[in-house]
């Protein structure tokens, strides 16, 4: 069976799947049983299943086992030793869940983005989750969130 | 804090409390069957067990859907009991381990769930202290429990659970055992950082769609091309080369696919060929209403009529009328549905997101020929859910799966079959008319509401229906009548809901189902009509208004939007607006108000929604920041529900079966709300998951009608509709 390799949240795997087209979101949960990233779309429409590929927010439901080179880094891995990651904290602080199945993707397309703009504006933050759905209007949080881990 | 334990450590512990509570209580906890729990609603054993170790286990049959009542909860019992706020355990919604507290829906599961458990609560604390008193052999008044201990007045505290193994305590639920007094919460009143947060911000929270058994597959269920089509044929070999199959499942037109792996499963049913009948069953989309006009009406239900409005219509100087329209919506939850079932022999084990796993049980054994003892349903937090969606649907699917394989078998449901295979909220039509005297006054009232016969009762599963099983399902489109009566007091009123015979699609209740589109109808027209008599909005709800409740709140929301100095302004083709709705949800229970501020553009007829004002009152309030959190919720997502969202279909099916074809409120669009929240800890709690979303509908209408002079009678309020709208006036 043909094998990929690459790292998560900084250990070399190997995946082995028959099918190269297979979206890596499916290695992550069920063979390496990581959840934070979730399944919402299929079609890189919702965001639930954000994680990052060398640093850049991508949506593993439709990204290919295949072409992954690099680290991947999902939700677990932004936490380290230390802490939680500063938009970790600030999710808790602001209290920025309901039912928290987008979170995940809130989080790690907030994280990806604070690296390359610091100092966001709230419109900033607005836009740049603007193709991350959330059903349950924690909206509002999810912005004071961000801007909080910005500070 | 306390830490959210594993359902599994849960189990583990409610499993050894079970066998080790030492109280002889009337049925369940009996030497003779150890291992069977009461869950007696009867009973406060069903409810509560006070552990050895100090801990409080609490067995919740109203879950946490996202909502945070799991927080609320533990504070209720936590503070009754005076226990500390982590050493409470609560487990939800199992069968075989929770009292049926009804399904969690409705606004209810403080109100009715967390009232239930408060009094268990306050019936063992009473106990306990007449057992203490006994012991130290002083009135029960004297003590006093703090932290899980009982104090005397002088001496040694004694932990609660030293109490318990004494015989003769009656555990009968009791509705009359005293409640603290306000003065006294420690918890109840005050925000409480919620108990799931942590792990769901760092992947460790156990999702049902984490949820997982050893030997487990996966399934995947191939949905008709059309809604009534039959499966004529299916070619198997079709996906013989993909590495995995476990088996092909077909019964009568339910068809699945069982592999090994997800992907392969998912693989397996995108491209098994299969072949089906056509079928062109549903109304034309352009004649949706004068379809639901034209369905048989089954009953009349007059949900209120005073006086005579007929005669005082007849004799009004002015007559008003007006149709509303409210469009067919799915509850888009953003995780896909999903459930885990196994069989052991003729044993049923069911993990569920359900709302309702005592109904679910009772559906899945109707499926099997089974007793309802045969069935095991485990509720497990799911994504967000906002009524009756497709957590059931995805229960059976996986039931009929691994009775198939004989194995565990995890279905989760793609996009497009939660999109095209949820239950719907109905299209919801109404007439309305009002007469006015001379004054300006209104004398009469009427509505019609054209909507499915039917209430919150079981709603069939979709597998089930295709695998030609029975699962008790009727048409339960929710309490769809309420609110349509108004809170006003006008002279001559009569509302009527005519119940329809069938809907196009298999309805069930969203998020404040019926109630939403008939305060959409009441409240719009009420600013219609103030906006004939030339009255300002909110003079006109006080003038009707005889409740004191209800004025103080409108008055409350009048300065918190600054109702009377706002002003309006315009820039080039943008024009603002605010407008104004109101409530006694249901007639009974909680008051919310809400101002809405708009811009609408009248070159693109866009409407963009700045902000919310709400006063709410919905009594006691048990945890401020989850009620804050609730009611942006409601706003928000009933913001999406009214700018945007809308069932396509074709003749055969739902087409709308993506987030581009059934866009919702992205974060750009989102308003801002700012919030009153009127705390009455005198008073009993209300529910708050709905009322204020009811609300959201008119708000923006009539705050359009404020901007521009054109009245949206037809939810969503698209620009297409808007620039008709406009060009009507």
């Amino acid at each position: 069976m043909p094998e990929f390799q690459f790292s998560v949240n900084g250990k070399e795997v190997v995946a082995h799947s028959d099918d190269p087209t297979m979206p890596l979101l499916y290695f992550l949960r069920n063979d390496l049983k990581l959840h934070g990233p979730r399944f919402g779309c299929g079609l890189g429409q919702c965001g639930a299943c954000t994680v990052h590929l060398n640093g850049a927010a991508i949506r593993s439901c439709v990204y290919p086992i295949g072409v992954i080179k690099g680290n991947v880094t999902t939700l677990e891995g932004l936490s380290s030793p230390q802490g939680l990651h500063p938009l970790q904290q600030a999710f808790i602080d602001e209290q920025a869940v309901q039912c928290g199945y987008c979170i995940n993707g809130m989080i790690m397309q907030a994280a990806a983005f604070l690296k390359r703009v610091a100092k966001p504006t709230e419109a900033q933050v607005r836009e740049e989750l603007g193709a991350n759905l959330c059903r349950c209007g924690t909206h509002l949080r999810i912005v004071r969130a961000v801007m909080r881990a910005a500070q | 804090m306390a830490a959210v334990i594993s359902r599994r450590t849960a189990l583990q512990l409610s499993g050894a409390l079970i066998v080790s509570f030492a109280i002889p209580l009337d049925s369940g906890f009996g030497a003779t069957q150890p291992a069977k729990k009461s869950v007696d609603p009867g009973n406060i054993g069903s409810f509560l067990a006070i552990n050895p170790d100090g801990t409080v286990t609490v067995f919740s049959g109203k879950v946490d859907l996202g909502t945070g009542v799991r927080t609320a909860l533990t504070q209720m019992v936590a503070d009754e009991l005076d226990v500390g706020f982590s050493k409470v355990i609560l487990i939800q919604g199992d069968t075989d381990l929770t009292p049926d507290q009804g399904v969690t829906f409705g606004s209810l599961s403080i109100q009715n769930g967390g009232v239930q458990l408060r009094q268990a609560a306050a019936t063992a604390r009473r106990a306990l202290l007449i057992e203490a008193g006994r012991r130290f052999k002083i009135p029960p008044e004297s003590l006093r429990i703090e932290d899980g201990m009982v104090h005397p007045p002088q001496g040694e505290p004694v932990p609660l659970a030293a109490l318990l193994d004494k015989q003769g305590l009656s555990l009968k639920l009791d509705k009359a055992a005293p409640l603290k007094a306000p003065k006294d919460f420690k918890l109840v009143g005050k925000s409480q950082p919620r108990l799931d947060i942590p792990d769901k911000v760092t992947g460790q929270f156990t999702y049902m769609q984490d949820f997982a058994l050893p030997g487990m597959y996966h399934g995947r269920v191939i949905r008709p091309p059309a809604l009534g089509a039959t499966l004529l044929s299916v070619d198997e070999a079709s996906i013989a080369d993909i590495p995995g199959i476990v088996k092909v499942v077909r019964q009568e037109n339910f068809l699945g696919v069982v592999a090994q792996t997800e992907w392969a499963a998912i693989r397996g049913s995108r491209r098994l060929a299969a072949t089906w009948s056509e079928w062109y069953g549903l109304p034309s989309r352009i004649e949706l209403w004068e379809h639901v006009r034209h369905t048989k009406i089954l009953k009349d239900d007059v949900t209120s009529n005073i006086g005579d409005s007929a005669k005082a219509l007849g004799e009004a100087k002015d007559r008003l009328a007006a149709t509303y329209d409210f469009a067919i919506h799915t509850h888009g939850s953003i995780g896909p549905s999903c459930a885990v079932a196994q069989f052991d022999g003729d044993h049923l084990i069911c993990w569920s997101a359900s709302q309702a796993t005592h109904n679910l049980r009772k559906q899945l054994a109707a499926m099997f020929s089974f007793k309802d003892a045969q069935v095991h349903c485990i509720y497990i937090d799911g994504s967000g859910c906002y009524g009756r969606n497709g957590h059931e649907d995805a229960a059976a699917d996986a039931a009929l799966l691994a009775r198939a394989v004989n194995a565990p078998v995890r279905v989760q449901w793609m996009r497009a079959d939660e999109h095209g295979w949820d239950p719907k909220g109905p299209p919801t039509l109404l007439d309305m008319r009002a007469g006015l005297d001379a004054s300006g006054k209104i004398t009469a009232w009427e509505s019609e509401l054209f909507i499915p016969d039917g209430g919150a009762g079981i709603v069939a599963l979709v597998g089930a229906d295709h695998a030609g099983l029975n699962s008790l399902g009727t048409l339960s489109p929710g309490g769809v009548i309420q609110d349509l009566a108004i809170p006003y007091t006008i002279d001559n009123v009569k509302t009527t809901a005519h119940r329809l015979e069938s809907t196009p699609f298999r309805p069930a209740w969203i998020r404040s189902p019926g109630r939403m589109q008939n305060s959409f109808a009441n409240e719009s027209f009420f600013d219609e009509i103030a906006a004939h008599a030339k009255t300002d909005p909110l003079e006109a709800r006080l003038r009707y208004l005889q409740d004191e409740r209800g004025n103080a709140l409108l008055e409350r929301l009048a300065s918190l939007s600054a109702w009377r100095t706002w002003t309006k302004s315009s820039r080039g083709a943008k024009h603002t607006g605010h407008g104004l709705a109101y409530t006694k949800y249901e007639l009974v229970r909680t008051y919310v108000g809400v101002v809405c501020e708009v811009e609408v553009d009248r070159d693109s007829g866009e409407i963009a929604v700045k902000r919310f004002f709400v006063a709410h009152d919905c009594g006691q309030i048990i945890n401020p920041d989850g009620l804050r959190n609730q009611i942006e919720g409601n706003v928000v997502q009933t913001v999406s529900r009214v700018l945007k969202e809308e069932i396509l279909f074709s003749q055969s099916k739902v087409t709308s079966v993506d987030w581009a074809s059934y866009p919702i409120l992205r974060f750009p669009e989102v308003p801002e709300v700012v919030m009153d929240l009127i705390d009455r800890p005198d008073q009993v709690p209300w529910g708050a998951g709905e009322p204020t979303a009811a609300m959201v509908p008119a708000a923006i209408g009539n705050a359009v009608f404020n901007a521009i002079g054109v009245r949206l009678r037809s939810v969503p309020f698209t620009r297409t509709k808007v620039l008709a709208a406009i060009k009507k006036s």
